[in-house]
């Protein structure tokens, strides 16, 4: 699966250990890479990502509904409660999907097309109900949040990304929701969420006393 | 490649104010951290170490289970790292609870609270409570549970100590919804705006003293918590199935006791009596009484109206001569008045008498009645009356009286459980007398 290239800026050889993978950084010179079919441009320079206390880490393994993943990238945000990471997890059967995680609370979630038009940005107010696979969901939170940074593979470039708008969507049972506001029309992820002992993690970070 | 550490490391921190060393359990998560030394809450999560309160250190109190402790909880070590006391203040009085933030770096944070002795393990929860009303009240549904609503109340934080994953500042004000279902309960706070959900479960002083190797004994546990689960929880119902079961048992004993009985109509005789006539005393022909020591019940059947009528009475063995002598008054009254109609007394009565040896036997009568007991002049009335004996009638009076001890057990389970329930709504805004406003 994995796809073997050169890195334009400093001629490393780059691997990326998912097919589909769109962004990505050099381990050697930290450009950062944006596939275009064969070409690899380099658009910049990635940032050191701020210290935090995730758990998890790039080739973390886990299992989400029988189905073994592995953490390939991760992005990360900041608002005014702190920070959390959106963890980019690659199945086996090469779909993508998004682990993430907030001060240890966990969800999966998935890129869907949106059975309705989605509420505009402006739209988006806490209370409001969304159809979505016959049920209704709730938003409860909207999150203004800050792009910090990435490491390791992404489905989509991020060179663009600043401020960002969030809208969390919930149910009566923990199915769970966001609608990403940094594109036009707003993406719709929706997944449920999910226990720490639920997802099987292997390979994951030490904890200095722990 | 800006990869993390594999081994992420715990660190200290020098306080801005003091200079006091502050230890850092939370790692990254913690937004504040208070330093002990001082009193003041600083931000680990700012490189400059930004202070975010300094508070009287007189607000200080001590924690039962001391920062730094780790304790087996729910399945996984989790150390107690942040402390704080919030009160709410009703009609004048203020209620203060303990909070302790427990910690686990991969399965995240939870909370103990503690109030008089009560104890709660407290999570957040995943999906939304729906509302909804429960006689008329406010309620939430979740997780397939209905949780009343039990009190609103403004929390106020008291005083901190150790870490927490948000900025927190003493004096500040929090709404607070709680709801319960014992053993669980759900609570809403408000905070700008947005409501934060979590559920707790009442847990005993015992257990977490276990947990966390506490030395001592946890403080005992006085009256009634909002979600403390019920002694008596399920006990009214058992104890009234277990009285129907008896109840059942008891009126086949009955029925069978009935019908067994013989119940033999051994002598009937219609008369009439006419009270101008004087004494009328005469003896019934002779009847057979058949064998065994047995009752015989006399029955009296009237047709008094507005009257009353004594009957002297004497059972006597016609080859002995030995009588058993007994006397009834038979007295009916019926009326309407400004309440409606009304009656008193019953046109008939009866007598049982015990242990009757077989034989023959006649009756001895006597009816008297008061020569002017007629209502306004009228000439005094006669009344028919009928005489009934009858040979082994059922006697019922053993199955009354066990009725009773039946019947008291359950009531008085079912008594115990609401004085339970009343003491526990007794500290809610549903109290049934304090004139509390706050219901919505």
């Amino acid at each position: 699966m994995s796809v073997q290239a050169n890195c334009p800026a400093c001629g490393a050889p780059i691997t990326f250990m998912w097919s589909s993978a769109v962004q990505t950084a050099c381990p050697y010179c930290k450009a950062i890479l944006v596939r275009h079919d064969v070409n690899i441009e380099n658009v910049g320079e990635v940032a050191d990502l701020p210290r935090d206390a995730s758990p998890i880490q790039i080739l973390t393994e886990g299992i989400f509904d029988n189905r073994r993943f592995m953490v390939i990238g991760r992005l990360v945000y900041q608002w005014e409660q702190g920070g959390w990471n959106e963890w980019h997890i690659a199945f086996d059967d090469g779909r993508s999907g998004w682990l993430s995680d907030a001060q240890a609370e966990y969800a999966v979630s998935f890129h869907v097309a949106p059975q309705a038009p989605l509420p505009s940005i402006e739209q988006a107010r806490r209370g409001l109900a969304i159809q979505w696979g016959g049920l209704n969901y709730i938003i409860t939170h909207r999150t203004e949040a800050a792009y910090v940074g990435f490491e390791g593979e992404l489905p989509f470039r991020t060179t663009d990304r600043e401020r960002m708008v969030f809208a969390d969507l919930r149910t009566p049972d923990a199915r769970f929701g966001t609608i990403d506001y940094s594109e036009t029309p707003p993406l719709l992820y929706m997944g449920r969420q999910v226990d720490f002992d639920e997802l099987k993690l292997r390979n994951l970070r030490m904890f200095e006393g722990w | 490649m800006a990869s993390p550490a594999p081994v992420v490391k715990s660190r200290s921190l020098n306080c801005p104010n003091c200079g006091g060393v502050v230890e850092l359990r939370g790692f990254e998560h913690s937004r504040s951290a208070v330093c002990v030394q001082c009193c003041t809450i600083i931000d680990p999560s700012t490189p400059e170490l930004k202070i975010i309160q300094r508070f009287s250190e007189k607000l200080r109190v001590r924690p039962l289970i001391p920062l730094g402790t780790r304790g087996n909880w729910h399945g996984a070590p989790y150390e107690a790292i942040g402390f704080q006391v919030r009160c709410i203040n009703v009609e004048g009085t203020e209620y203060c609870w303990h909070e302790y933030l427990l910690f686990n770096p991969y399965k995240g944070f939870r909370y103990l609270s503690q109030y008089d002795g009560h104890w709660n393990d407290i999570t957040t929860i995943r999906g939304l409570p729906t509302f909804t009303q429960v006689s008329g009240r406010k309620a939430v549904e979740f997780g397939g549970r209905t949780f009343r609503h039990f009190q609103h109340a403004d929390a106020q934080t008291k005083f901190v100590m150790g870490e927490f994953p948000w900025a927190v500042r003493v004096g500040e004000k929090n709404v607070v919804d709680d709801y319960v279902d014992p053993p669980l309960s759900l609570s809403a706070e408000m905070a700008d705006g947005e409501i934060n959900w979590s559920q707790g479960s009442y847990v005993t002083g015992a257990e977490i003293w276990q947990a966390f190797k506490l030395k001592g004994t946890p403080p005992t546990a006085h009256g009634v918590y909002s979600n403390q689960p019920s002694p008596f929880k399920g006990k009214p119902g058992q104890a009234w199935r277990m009285a129907l079961l008896l109840l059942c048992g008891w009126a086949a004993l009955l029925f069978f006791f009935v019908i067994s009985a013989g119940n033999d109509l051994a002598f009937s005789a219609n008369h009439h009596f006419s009270p101008v006539q004087g004494e009328q005393s005469f003896v019934t022909p002779v009847f057979e009484l058949d064998g065994g020591n047995k009752n015989v019940e006399v029955e009296l059947r009237t047709d008094l109206d507005n009257n009353w009528a004594y009957f002297n009475l004497a059972l006597i063995n016609e080859s002995t001569g030995q009588g058993y002598d007994f006397g009834r008054e038979v007295s009916y009254y019926h009326g309407v008045d400004s309440d409606g109609s009304w009656s008193e007394g019953s046109r008939s009565d009866s007598a049982t008498i015990p242990r009757v040896p077989g034989g023959r036997y006649y009756l001895r009568i006597e009816p008297e009645m008061e020569a002017t007991a007629s209502t306004f002049g009228q000439t005094p009335r006669g009344f028919n009356y009928t005489v009934n004996v009858k040979r082994d009638v059922p006697s019922t009076w053993l199955f009354w009286l066990i009725l009773p001890f039946l019947i008291i057990p359950p009531i008085i389970t079912s008594i115990r459980a609401a004085a339970f329930e009343g003491s526990r709504w007794a500290e809610s805004d549903y109290a049934p007398s304090g004139g509390d406003d706050d219901d919505e």
